[in-house]
């Protein structure tokens, strides 16, 4: 059984798991963990979502 | 200047059986290094997040890279995988992550098994610094 997963949510899973592992190893307190995972896991969700209308945007351009 | 206390005293410190164990154990099962120091929340948290993008890589598919001295990306991939420890000597023992080449998800599921193995290294190398009282 393999699993199909959008380019979008393979980011997002990818992105989510980075960030708890990221989160736990480079901070000390739970605070600062807990503050950093969640600034990395919005950040990556917001870049991709810009990388993606930025590349719609080059397409839609090259269309014309 | 504190810190340069604190290195120096770090380095003054013998290397305890603990500080050896717990990143080679922290390796080979994911989490396992932060378990034996008692960090239960964080070792989980760090289990769950190796074995579920090992996991999801293989479900996609992904390719688990044997030991070559082919392409460079190649041997990287494999020092990526290897990172994985136990999870990846069960792959190979299973015949597990032979790749799909005619699936584009079975690429993510390669680099998600690679990233797995990269981020358990980070794990044990965590699971190092609190050992040796580097981080609490």
């Amino acid at each position: 059984m393999a699993i199909q997963l959008t380019h979008f949510s393979a980011a997002v899973v990818f992105a989510f798991f980075a960030s708890i592992v990221f989160g736990i190893t480079q901070k000390n307190t739970k605070e600062e963990m807990m503050r950093y995972g969640a600034v990395l896991l919005c950040s990556v969700v917001i870049g991709i979502i810009a990388a993606g209308w930025a590349m719609a945007l080059l397409r839609y351009l090259a269309g014309r | 200047m504190a810190e340069n206390t604190q290195a120096q005293t770090l380095a003054d410190t013998p290397l305890s059986s603990t500080a050896i164990i717990a990143p080679i154990l922290g390796w080979l099962i994911p989490g396992a290094g932060h378990f034996m120091l008692k960090k239960w929340i964080r070792g989980a948290l760090l289990s769950i997040s190796a074995i579920a993008m090992f996991s999801l890589g293989l479900a996609m598919e992904g390719k688990i890279y044997s030991p070559n001295t082919g392409d460079i990306l190649d041997m990287l991939g494999f020092v990526g995988d290897v990172g994985a420890g136990g999870l990846y000597i069960l792959a190979r023992m299973m015949d597990w992550g032979r790749g799909a080449i005619h699936l584009a998800t079975a690429d993510y599921g390669t680099k998600f098994i690679i990233v797995s193995g990269l981020l358990n290294v980070i794990s044990a190398v965590d699971a190092y610094h609190i050992a040796i009282g580097k981080k609490q």
